[in-house]
């Protein structure tokens, strides 16, 4: 074992690490950075693009419901349309976005020089871009998914679907599962072991609770569904009957499987941008998370109870009065720990000097949107009145009020708040005042009146309306504000790019933020952090003022570990140093990876099992050449010095 | 019919929706409290707070924490927890209601729903009792009539909002909903689960009669089809059996096909082409020329007639009373 060097940060010491952690410039970097700040930007970049293109079809949608009895679409159409918005967003945005910030965000956080996996990081997203290349492949020929997202069977099985459209969707979701998979591995290792010396369980950022918890959810139900998507595959090709009644299989089958991932995947995909506002709102505050305990706490009992929910979605299904009874009993009770974080960011406001910035502004218009996504919740969660709500235009008025106000809203704010961390610029607040308002105004112009339209009566997933229902002006309505709403993200776009060039600069910590990432320069250098910090409190950058204890962090001070990619491990509770570890140089080997997946998905979806089978072979000598036993990746360096 | 025919807000006409209307509206009044408070509380956080941008929010000292903020979230709680123990109790209560007839029902019809329409098979003690027809239910006023749901083809969902919520018909498994309409009336339903092409316009109607009136309506239904009487009903009676033979039924004549809607008692429907289109000849017509141009993706191909076959087709049709 090797002590460890302590030292000051000069700037040889920075010149020396930067040459260690620095990508190789131009292509072949491109192809082969571990670097968790570009692979963070890089699932943000794509995760927004997706935005973008779900967006675009969303008001394809909103074009073709603006009056009764139009045809811009043919059905076939509008449900390509409709399942390939659904997925989009759910899948290819909302997730991947989330994932996004906390790659880029999480070893700042936690005083860490990268992930716990740096490859597998490369590896989940290259195979998220491919299987968003995938699911796209069908749509851009015509034969996109037109199932919903949720691909109910028996419609989704060959004999209703005999088209590519589900094969692809099928596969996809696979190959899109494996991305979500080693993720979320990634995540829960970092948290556990990768945090700078001091940094307890109890010091955590709301974020990374949210993120961690997502993990583990995922980790669990993913499984679930890639099953049930497998098992579906197998119906479609060799006529294995898992969910088709004539051969003794369950249409039931495929829903319980689907809503076991799925409703905790709304979960994953709220609790971290959830913590971004936990995060966030104290900045702009001017003081700490109220209830930071009960907050993370709740975090954790959401998830929980969310794993017992899943038969929500259900209700209409003929199942027995008393298994629904115990359903909804916990779809009502799992409002409590949601209660608790909106109590917490209120209070946090209330007792707080707050400073009304733009990223302000989104987290907490986030609040409100929340609590109305919330109580539409609550209301379905009620069986005799869910059997009446559910399948209308009340619960997408429900679902969009869920991931526009807990995700977009959030993302958009925490896009404002650490742009300047990302870029060493600040995206220009007048045109985000333009950008929040036209946002707020036309998200809530759009949906707010969808509950009205919902209970009247209106259902889902229907490519048009007679007149005579009583929907039509609303349905304009609703398509007004959602092009009011999408104009408000063009400007967030517009902003972004303009804001990239002529920015105003910014310095380390700009809003006087009290956690890590500030302490070090905008935008990071390669190596994060010049030496591993050693910390105290929650607040870091705060403690001087909070004065809650004595003891300090030190942050200019530390393990200089610069012998090689070094950084550190620490024990998973109240990290305590553990051991210095060697972290992998840039590789080929995730995108290999990738490309042998990819090949072997596509060659599955087009039958053609040549390229399969030839497929499956690179599969195995990129793993190989992923797994061959490296000296210098032995954890236990010799003791030096 | 009102004007809006699938509003379960409103209005409601039967023993289920009844009951789950009152919860619904408490529910809703709850919520939008819920949400004008939080607003509220909202922008009261707000009073004296100053806008600005990172300059201003650097400038601003930073305060300590202290115990405000989880008074906040138990008083809250507290709070929040007496109107949600409200509604859970409330909700047992209603489920406890509507989950089953409150006695046995003494008529049931079995729906079948099919890719895009629905078929009511009504059974007596013997065969001869018993008659098929399709989207149009008709029920007896004040007692509970049992829906046994079978499944088809892929998964659908039956919905009478103003009569009841909904129940998925599932293939391979049999989902027993019940209706009881407080009033006479015609109630709209529709599919409310996505089922493919045309599940946007897969509508029904239930009416809802005096037991005479509907033991009257019965009897009618019971009667087979009419011979054809005059020169151009019988050369539409012999395009019908070739032609819309092949997929419909029509009781007393030699088609007998289940793959579309039986056409015994076509006549005596108000609606059409599963509740989209009014039932006169026009309609009627236009729906056997072209139910592509009308209702894109249906299963029912185009028939091509002429003119005059059309005519006779139509002349035909209108027999069946």
């Amino acid at each position: 074992m090797r002590t460890p060097d302590i030292g000051a940060v000069t700037d040889a010491l920075r010149t020396r690490l930067h040459a260690i952690w620095e990508t190789e410039p131009g292509w072949r970097g491109w192809l082969s950075t571990v670097d968790h700040k570009e692979i963070g930007l890089r699932y943000i970049v794509t995760a927004f693009l997706m935005l973008i293109i779900g967006g675009i079809e969303a008001l394809v949608i909103r074009l073709q419901l603006a009056g009764p009895d139009l045809r811009l679409l043919t059905p076939e159409q509008y449900d390509q349309f409709f399942t390939m918005h659904g997925m989009t967003m759910i899948f290819l945005y909302a997730s991947p976005i989330l994932s996004g910030f906390s790659n880029y965000l999480w070893p700042l956080l936690l005083g860490s020089r990268d992930m716990a996996f740096p490859r597998l990081n490369a590896f989940s997203y290259w195979v998220y871009l491919a299987a968003a290349i995938f699911l796209y492949s069908g749509f851009v020929v015509g034969a996109g998914p037109d199932d919903g997202w949720f691909n109910y069977v028996p419609y989704a099985e060959r004999n209703y679907s005999p088209g590519p459209n589900q094969d692809i969707y099928a596969l996809g979701m696979m190959l899109l599962g494996i991305s979500t998979t080693v993720g979320a591995a990634n995540f829960i290792v970092t948290a556990f072991k990768m945090r700078a010396p001091g940094m307890a369980i109890n010091r955590l950022p709301i974020l990374i609770w949210g993120t961690l918890t997502a993990s583990v959810a995922n980790l669990i139900v993913v499984p679930a569904v890639s099953l049930a998507f497998f098992l579906l595959w197998m119906d479609r090709q060799f006529g294995t009957g898992f969910f088709q009644p004539a051969l003794g299989g369950q249409p039931l089958l495929w829903q319980h499987l689907f809503w076991l991932f799925g409703h905790p995947w709304v979960y994953a995909i709220v609790l971290p941008a959830m913590g971004m506002v936990s995060d966030g709102l104290p900045v702009f505050c001017r003081r700490p998370l109220a209830g930071y305990s009960l907050v993370a706490l709740s975090t954790v009992a959401t998830m929980i109870l969310g794993f017992g929910v899943w038969v929500h979605h259900m209700f209409a299904t003929g199942l027995p009065a008393l298994s629904l009874s115990f359903f909804s009993g916990a779809s009502i009770i799992i409002t409590v720990p949601s209660a608790v974080a909106v109590f917490a960011w209120l209070a946090t406001i209330w007792t707080g000097r707050p400073v009304i910035t733009t990223a302000f502004l989104f987290y907490a218009s986030m609040i409100l949107l929340f609590v109305i996504g919330g109580v539409s919740g609550f209301m379905t969660a009620s069986v005799p009145a869910d059997w009446q709500l559910t399948d209308t235009y009340f619960v997408v008025a429900h679902i969009h009020y869920v991931l526009i106000g807990i995700n977009v809203f959030p993302v958009v704010g925490a896009t404002y708040f650490w742009f300047p961390k990302m870029s060493g610029r600040f995206l220009d607040e007048r045109l985000g005042r333009w950008n929040f308002w036209t946002m707020f105004l036309g998200f809530n112009l759009g949906f707010l009146p969808m509950h009205l339209t919902g209970l009247l009566g209106m259902p889902r997933r229907i490519w048009t309306y007679s007149d005579g229902m009583g929907w039509d002006g609303l349905n304009l309505i609703t398509t007004i504000g959602s092009f009011l709403f999408a104009a408000g993200v063009l400007i967030f776009f517009v902003n972004v790019a303009k804001s990239l060039r002529s920015g105003a600069p910014a310095n380390d910590n700009p809003w006087d933020a009290p956690t890590l990432e500030w302490s070090i320069p905008s935008p990071p250098p390669p190596y994060n952090f010049a030496v591993i910090p050693t910390i105290a409190s929650r607040h870091p950058l705060w403690e001087n003022r909070l004065q809650e204890s004595r003891a300090r962090s030190t942050l200019d001070r530390g393990m200089t570990l610069d012998h090689g990619k070094e950084t550190l491990t620490t024990t998973p509770m109240d990290a305590e140093p553990e051991r210095i570890v060697e972290m992998p140089e840039d590789s080929y080997a995730p995108l290999l990876l990738t490309a042998g997946l990819a090949t072997l998905f596509a060659g599955l979806a087009l039958k053609a099992w040549p390229i399969a089978g030839t497929s499956g072979l690179l599969v195995f000598a990129a793993l190989l050449f992923w797994l061959w036993p490296r000296r210098q990746l032995l954890e236990r360096a010799p003791a030096h010095g | 019919m009102s004007a809006t025919p699938l509003d379960y807000l409103f209005s409601s006409a039967g023993r289920r929706a009844d009951v789950t209307l009152p919860l619904t509206w408490f529910m809703l009044i709850v919520s939008v409290v819920v949400c004008l408070v939080v607003a509220g509380l909202l922008l009261g956080s707000l009073r004296g707070a100053k806008g600005g941008g990172a300059a201003e929010t650097a400038a601003e000292p930073v305060r300590r924490d202290h115990a405000g903020g989880l008074r906040w979230i138990t008083i809250g709680l507290a709070i929040s927890s007496v109107p949600l123990l409200i509604s859970l109790i409330w909700t047992m209560a209603a489920l406890a209601q509507v989950a089953g007839p409150p006695r046995r029902p003494e008529m049931t019809i079995d729906v079948t729903a099919h890719q895009w329409w629905w078929e009511a098979d009504y059974h007596g003690t013997e065969p001869a009792d018993s008659f098929v027809t399709a989207n149009e239910i008709h029920i007896p006023v004040g007692v509970p009539v049992e829906i046994r749901l079978r499944g088809g083809d892929v998964i659908h969902s039956f919905w009478v909002p103003q009569l009841a919520g909904k129940t998925d018909t599932i293939p391979g498994q049999q989902n027993i909903a019940w209706l009881e309409a407080r009033r006479p009336g015609i109630f709209r339903g529709q599919c409310a689960e996505y089922c493919g092409a045309e599940h946007a316009k897969m509508g029904f109607e239930v009416v809802a009669q005096p037991m005479a009136e509907f033991q009257r309506w019965r009897q009618d239904q019971l009667q087979p089809a009419p011979p054809p009487a005059t020169q151009a009903q019988r050369q539409g009676y012999a395009l019908t059996m070739a032609r819309c033979g092949l997929c419909h039924a029509i009781r007393g004549t030699s088609a007998t096909a289940r793959g579309g809607p039986d056409l015994t008692h076509l006549m005596s429907r108000r609606l059409i082409a599963a509740a989209m289109l009014p039932n006169n000849p026009g309609a009627l017509g236009g729906w056997i020329q072209d139910p592509q141009g009308v209702k894109p993706g249906a299963l029912m191909p185009a028939q091509h007639l002429s003119g005059e076959q059309l005519t006779d087709v139509i002349a035909y049709l209108e027999t069946l009373q």
